[in-house]
């Protein structure tokens, strides 16, 4: 069991209001992931700049604050508890073989023009308390609450997963295929840091959208390809999209004003929206891709 | 009398609700503000009049006996689940596994109701005005699905002597599930369910009936495949 969620803004009323909007609905998902919990925020941003989330661990914030000013001219750093968001016109590729060479206790949790991403161990609660996700702004934001079952308590394992530009997946359920289909991925250039399965689908889908080919048909395609159970949100740039396996044993609930779409485990997750109960509520029917923005 | 979810404790409505005075005469109850909470209303015993406004999660209703629940809203996973009499009137959409193994009383659904709408009946009967996904009555053993709309992939699969009536379309029918002749007896029963939940503009005529074909009640090596 875990506990999925996801707001798209259509209009712009509430893109002040987004971080606390997703914040009630992570807390409201604390009962179906209590070990760890993560969300991801869209922010549009200066095109030439990347915003870059680290987790910094229990590395000291003023030494690579220091450390990391030497190495690279222009950029501008945000600490939000151990994570920190660093705002620069340098490259992905130079900046992630940086991270790596020069400070292996960081780990990137994701990258990308608009995105930033913010997981840790611990209550859901908390998790949203320490990173102040209330304070945020946005377009569109996915959370996400585990309960740990194949892999780990740890940050690696916590979801959303990032594998490419502004590009997240969170996952209710299992796959049953993910180890082969880590071989074939990295057999094609793609690197993992943990042994979680989600982690392996979201390879799939960045592999898969860089290959050109749009998000819905992406996730169409991974109903074949994705052995195992599961409700995915998949979120990109320009919105998110919403896909259930055929057996449907996982969980999901969509709800649907002229403001916004919003996604759930379970409804209780959004009754604290605005005008929910007028909303056009609906199951996502199996095996059927649903997309929003993209 | 009014019970409000945002002011009380879910434990403590439903334990008044259990724990109703028999003497009492005032078994009316509306609940307002369920805001998605689970087992809303589960393990009632008692003859009891209650309206719930708005949406509720999993499990509403579950095991209920004598009580009359109407919900205005949708619900969650299983509602109804286990039910041994009374009756749950559903006024918008249902979530998976809806009166799930539930034994008697009657379940109405006024909107669609997803996958294995009744699945493991077992003397319940069950409206459903819209449509019902996959798996519907899976391994039913007694009582009436009826279904205004259309059915999902593998419609009765390893059912029993539940009775499925389906007005719309049938997508597949599952292992061992077949189209059976409506008789009089169950055009008969069929328009009383459909008076029972109020559905005016449908005859039992227009209904097509699904039962079990028997070949699987006991194991023979042949039908290996169909299990």
């Amino acid at each position: 069991m875990c506990g999925i969620v996801g707001i798209y803004l259509k209009t712009k009323k509430f893109e002040k209001n987004l971080g606390k909007m997703l914040s009630g609905m992570l807390n409201n998902m604390e009962s179906r992931g209590p070990d760890s919990a993560g969300f991801a925020i869209y922010k549009n941003s200066e095109k030439k700049e990347y915003k870059y989330s680290l987790c910094i661990n229990n590395l000291d914030f003023s030494k690579f604050k220091k450390n990391i000013s030497n190495k690279i001219n222009k950029l501008k750093l945000n600490q939000y508890s151990d994570h920190v968001i660093v705002k620069t016109t340098e490259i992905p590729k130079k900046f992630i073989k940086l991270i790596n060479e020069e400070f292996p206790e960081v780990s990137i949790v994701g990258y990308g023009h608009s995105i930033e991403i913010f997981k840790q161990v611990g209550n859901p609660k908390d998790v949203v308390k320490k990173f102040n996700l209330e304070s945020f702004s946005g377009t569109h934001g996915i959370g996400h609450t585990r309960m740990a079952t194949e892999s780990a308590i740890t940050t690696d394992g916590s979801h959303p997963y990032s594998t490419g530009e502004d590009e997240c997946l969170v996952h209710n359920g299992s796959l049953s295929n993910h180890n082969n289909l880590r071989r074939e991925l990295k057999k094609k250039g793609n690197t993992f840091t943990s042994e979680n399965d989600t982690e392996v689908a979201a390879g799939y889908v960045s592999n898969s959208l860089s290959n050109n080919n749009s998000l819905k048909n992406t996730l169409v395609s991974g109903l074949k390809d994705l052995d195992g159970f599961y409700t995915f949100i998949a979120g990109t740039r320009k919105g998110f999209a919403v896909v259930r396996d055929e057996i449907a044993c996982k969980p999901a609930v969509i709800a649907e004003t002229k403001n916004y779409v919003a996604i759930a485990s379970e409804f209780q997750a959004m009754a604290h929206l605005p005008d929910v109960n007028n909303a056009k509520i609906f199951e996502p029917e199996p095996g059927i891709v649903y997309s929003w923005g993209n | 009398m009014k019970l409000d979810l945002k002011k009380l404790k879910l434990r403590k409505v439903n334990e008044q609700l259990q724990s109703l005075d028999r003497k009492v005469n005032d078994r009316d109850f509306t609940i307002i503000n369920p805001e998605g909470n689970h087992a809303v209303c589960a393990g009632l015993t008692e003859e009891l009049n209650i309206n719930i406004k708005g949406h509720v999660g999993y499990y509403c209703a579950g095991m209920n006996q004598k009580a009359n629940i109407t919900i205005e809203g949708n619900v969650g996973t299983g509602v109804a689940e286990n039910m041994m009499s009374g009756k749950v009137h559903v006024k918008g959409n249902a979530s998976q596994s809806a009166g799930a193994t539930a034994h008697g009383g009657l379940l109405i659904i006024d909107g669609d109701a997803s996958s294995r709408c009744g699945i493991s009946m077992k003397g319940v009967d069950i409206v459903v005005k819209g449509s019902v996904g996959h798996m519907s009555g899976f391994m039913s053993q007694a009582g009436n699905l009826v279904v205004c709309g259309d059915a999902g992939e593998a419609l009765g699969d390893s059912l029993y002597e539940t009775n499925i009536y389906i007005k719309g379309k049938v997508k597949s029918l599952g292992a061992d599930c077949v189209e059976k002749k409506m008789d009089k007896k169950h055009i008969k029963k069929l328009n009383l369910l459909l008076q029972e939940a109020n559905i005016k503009n449908e005859k039992a005529e227009n209904f097509k009936r699904y039962g079990s074909a028997k070949k699987l009640y006991n194991f023979k090596i042949d039908n290996i495949s169909n299990y």
